[in-house]
């Protein structure tokens, strides 16, 4: 069997036609595997969709409970058949419950990673590589530019910050799910105990977290009481980048914006952004990841889905590997 | 490693903070914190790089590209500078091909010191030194490393800011720094001396030196029914390009209005200047108005732009002349602190005893009331004025943009509605959307109509619209080519734009035969479908329109 007869790219995402599902599906299919819950790979309306317990319950806090027609919890690691497809889910190390999906049949198996990293972090299962035929890998920041430094350092930054002004309110975007709460562990580990304030778009997320078992700390809600202006000065806001541009950061005190992503690593990305502290915190892999897992699977063929897939490409023909870039459409080009 | 301190380290910490810093006042006090508190002559060789008066010799980018290429992969290394948009980040970024940050024991050398020691190095000796110098140094001194190298900072500050600095540091007039400073040279030590009060104001060597040139603003609207007619003079705007010829002591200089000297390129003028003093003016190809022949197009006086050197058929057929605006020093003297028509007659003493085939004066258009002048200004005498310029009598001459003493009054371009292309990710602080578009115009060709492209444009859009067209080509991406998207573009889809541009010439080195001055966008046709955008025959009728043949002298 040829590859591209298990699994192909088709305007609604990655289809498998012997199993008649799809992988992540931008559109609503019959059948659908989801890597993990971020709105680009997970999207309501489906008519079944096969995905990690945590994923379906992010769908549901997301989308409510009727997301889709019927919802299948796939454990680490427990291989389903589906239609004479033997698909098993793997760890990914993207965000809670994110998964890479290995599909298998005639002895040929493809491993959608779906998003992921390698890096350290405590509010999710470690990647975990899988040998396979087929890596299809996302490609993010699959760029020699991209090295994304240690975490902590970066946190600590913010600490530093947080001394050096101590009357501005510190307003961190980390995006709604995963970030936000990777970073706000990141906060706790280094050492910071005081509340951290949480917009309100973070709350349901932060609170299924805490609920998994990852200890957040106390996180109370950023609404500005109107006879206390003074409140935030010199605390930590979590919130959606979106919302910086809003007129719900003109409430706080001089605020000073950060920004935890992986775009961070390049300056004029930050300075577009109106960024003054730069967390370069990143839930993909950077370039020497992205290098090190290819190489560490050693798959037959790399297919790459979105991001820079043309230099990864580039870099597996220089070591010898068939790679070729699927040309998905509809996953944030710049999501992190 | 025995090279001294962390100092290095002021200037590269001022860019980070420059960088991400948007206020004006807050790069003003972090520029001035920087001058202040930094030594002698590093702070001086900051200035330099800031002020784009730095020259590291034998550090070009082609050599740090070379470098970076000893390491990377040539198309890994094109990918990564497309995606950056700017090749000091770029190279900073990809040095340790991914590996994590080293930080060098016994610190980073100092500014002053790696200017020196690069600058005394011989060729061969370079390419080790750069190398090694890159990698000794944290990032972020990397990057002002090969920022300094690189030019063109493009990090929001102007030179005109540093300079603002300088007064703010030292509560001097920035003025008076702006009269000194081109007869400066970095590391400037005799200027900060001077603005810290630790000694007298340097004594230019010679005013053959280049002056920075008063700049106008354009005519927005109602600024001019607030201003009386009566206290302004008007002149024709040529379209050429803005020169100072400076001239002491048997030295004359032709400049460019960013002050770089042209003087090679144009030894017809040169050798005509008979006079003592410095003359703000336009230059142009074609024959004076007192030797009573046509003043001719850009695209003529183009032929003669950008040679290092010209032959004697060039001289003759593209002759150059300059006509003049304003005169700045007459003889020695500096008079630019005397108003407009005080200089103006000193001027036209001048320009009567110079060579009449080489110099004449611009000259005055009277008007009694905006009114007229609007009529003056959207139908000019000749075809090579581009609108008109309207400066107060009473003004005295003062280096850069001023609003109110002098005004640019343009004829309205020309626009078309063209249908986007292509879209490439712009540079600096665009390198995340795609901003650069080529455009296209219907044209006849072997299946019918087709889109030829006419025209690239990366401005004229604001940063709302720019979300929008970026969004346009991320969503209708029909097929890339390394950087470059080429975007769905059919008569029922696409996206139209109308394009502003100064004016239009023939090409032989663009497919569709036309080249086109200064397009911009302006205005996104959404309301509009492709199959409703301009044809190629309107372009060129309004090139037939725009440039009527001119007989040569």
């Amino acid at each position: 069997m040829k590859p591209e007869a298990l699994l192909h790219p088709t305007p609604a995402g990655l289809f498998c036609p012997p199993g008649q599902f799809y992988v992540d599906p931008v559109r609503p299919v019959e059948r659908a595997l989801v890597t993990h819950g971020h709105s680009d790979h997970a999207r309501a309306g489906h008519g079944h969709v096969l995905a990690t317990r945590q994923t379906l319950d992010i769908m549901a806090l997301r989308y409510g409970v009727d997301f889709a027609g019927a919802g299948q919890a796939a454990e680490f690691g427990e291989a389903v058949t589906v239609n004479g497809v033997t698909v098993t889910f793997h760890p990914a190390g993207h965000v809670l419950g994110s998964a890479q999906i290995a599909i298998e049949k005639d002895g040929l198996r493809i491993v959608v990673s779906g998003d992921y990293k390698r890096g350290i972090d405590p509010t999710c299962a470690p990647f975990s590589p899988v040998a396979c035929d087929v890596f299809i890998t996302e490609a993010t920041f699959g760029l020699p530019v991209f090295h994304h430094p240690d975490p902590k350092t970066e946190t600590k930054k913010l600490l530093a910050s947080l001394l050096q002004f101590p009357e501005r309110t510190h307003l961190v975007g980390a995006y709604a799910l995963g970030k936000a709460q990777r970073v706000i562990r990141l906060i706790r580990d280094c050492g910071y105990d005081q509340p951290i304030y949480i917009h309100g778009a973070l709350q349901k997320l932060c609170d299924y977290y805490a609920g998994q078992g990852i200890e957040l700390g106390e996180l109370r809600p950023a609404t500005l009481e109107k006879s206390n202006p003074a409140a935030f000065h010199g605390a930590i806001v979590v919130g959606p980048p979106s919302a910086f541009q809003d007129r719900w950061a003109r409430r706080f005190n001089e605020p000073l914006i950060s920004f935890a992503s992986g775009w961070m690593m390049v300056r004029q990305r930050a300075k577009q952004g109106g960024v003054e502290l730069p967390l370069v915190i990143s839930d993909h892999c950077d370039w020497p990841e992205l290098l090190e897992t290819i190489t560490e699977i050693a798959p037959s063929e790399v297919w790459v889905t979105h991001g820079r897939e043309e230099a990864l490409v580039r870099w597996c023909e220089m070591q010898g590997i068939p790679a070729k870039p699927l040309h998905l459409v509809g996953y944030e080009d710049e999501g992190d | 490693m025995s090279r001294g301190g962390r100092i290095m380290k002021p200037f590269a910490t001022l860019l980070d903070r420059l960088v991400l810093t948007p206020s004006r006042n807050g790069k003003l006090t972090l520029l001035a914190d920087y001058f202040r508190d930094t030594p002698d002559p590093d702070r001086g060789y900051g200035l330099a790089a800031l002020a784009g008066t730095l020259d590291l010799k034998g550090v070009k980018p082609a050599l740090l590209k070379e470098l970076a290429l000893e390491r990377l992969d040539a198309v890994l290394f094109q990918y990564s500078y497309d995606y950056v948009g700017d090749l000091a980040e770029t190279i900073a970024l990809v040095w340790d091909g991914g590996g994590k940050e080293r930080v060098a024991e016994g610190g980073q050398p100092r500014l002053g010191e790696v200017v020196a020691r690069m600058n005394a190095l011989g060729r061969t000796e370079v390419r080790g030194a750069v190398r090694d110098l890159l990698d000794h140094l944290d990032h972020s001194s990397r990057f002002a490393f090969l920022k300094l190298a690189t030019g063109g900072l493009r990090i929001g500050v102007s030179a005109r800011l540093a300079k603002q600095a300088l007064a703010q540091m030292s509560g001097r007039d920035v003025t008076e720094i702006e009269t000194l400073w081109h007869g400066l040279e970095p590391p400037y030590v005799s200027l900060f001396s001077w603005l810290e009060g630790r000694a007298e104001k340097p004594v230019l060597a010679s005013p053959a030196i280049f002056h920075s040139v008063m700049l106008a603003n354009p005519v927005e609207e109602g600024d001019l029914e607030k201003l009386d007619p009566a206290d302004y003079a008007a002149e024709w705007k040529w379209d050429g390009i803005r020169v100072q010829m400076s001239s002491h002591g048997g030295t004359k200089k032709l400049y460019s209005r960013s002050g770089d000297d042209i003087s090679g390129a144009f030894p017809d003028v040169i050798a005509a200047i008979n006079f003592e003093g410095v003359v703000d003016g336009e230059l142009l190809v074609g024959g004076t108005a007192r030797s009573n022949s046509a003043t001719r197009t850009f695209s003529d006086l183009q032929q003669r732009l950008n040679r290092k050197t010209v032959n004697a058929r060039m001289l003759a057929d593209y002759p150059a002349f300059v006509r003049a605006y304003d005169l700045l020093f007459e003889g020695g003297q500096d008079i630019r602190a005397q108003t407009f028509l005080a200089r103006r007659e000193r001027l036209t003493g001048l320009i009567d005893k110079a060579p009449h085939d080489r110099f004449d004066l611009s000259a005055l258009v009277p008007f009694n009331d905006w009114d007229t002048l609007d009529r003056l200004r959207i139908a000019p005498p000749d075809p090579v004025i581009e609108g008109v310029m309207i400066k107060r009598k009473d003004s005295v001459y003062q280096a850069g943009r001023l609003k109110g003493p002098w005004f640019k009054w343009k004829r309205d371009p020309f626009n078309v509605d063209a249908v986007m292309m292509y879209a490439q990710r712009g540079h600096g602080k665009r390198s995340s959307y795609y901003s650069d578009f080529t455009f296209g115009v219907w044209a006849d060709g072997e299946e019918g109509e087709q889109l030829v492209p006419v025209g690239k444009a990366y401005f004229g859009f604001t940063d709302a619209e720019l979300e929008v067209l970026d969004k346009f080509v991320r969503d209708n991406t029909v097929e890339r080519f390394g950087p470059v998207r080429a975007v769905r573009a059919e008569p029922g889809f696409g996206f139209v734009l109308e394009v502003a541009f100064e004016g239009i010439n023939r090409s032989t080195r663009h497919k569709s035969g036309v080249a086109m001055r200064f397009p911009r966008i302006a205005r996104l046709r959404t309301d509009k479908l492709p199959r409703d955008a301009d044809k190629l025959s309107t372009l060129m009728a309004m090139m037939d329109a725009a440039a009527p043949p001119v007989e040569k002298a």
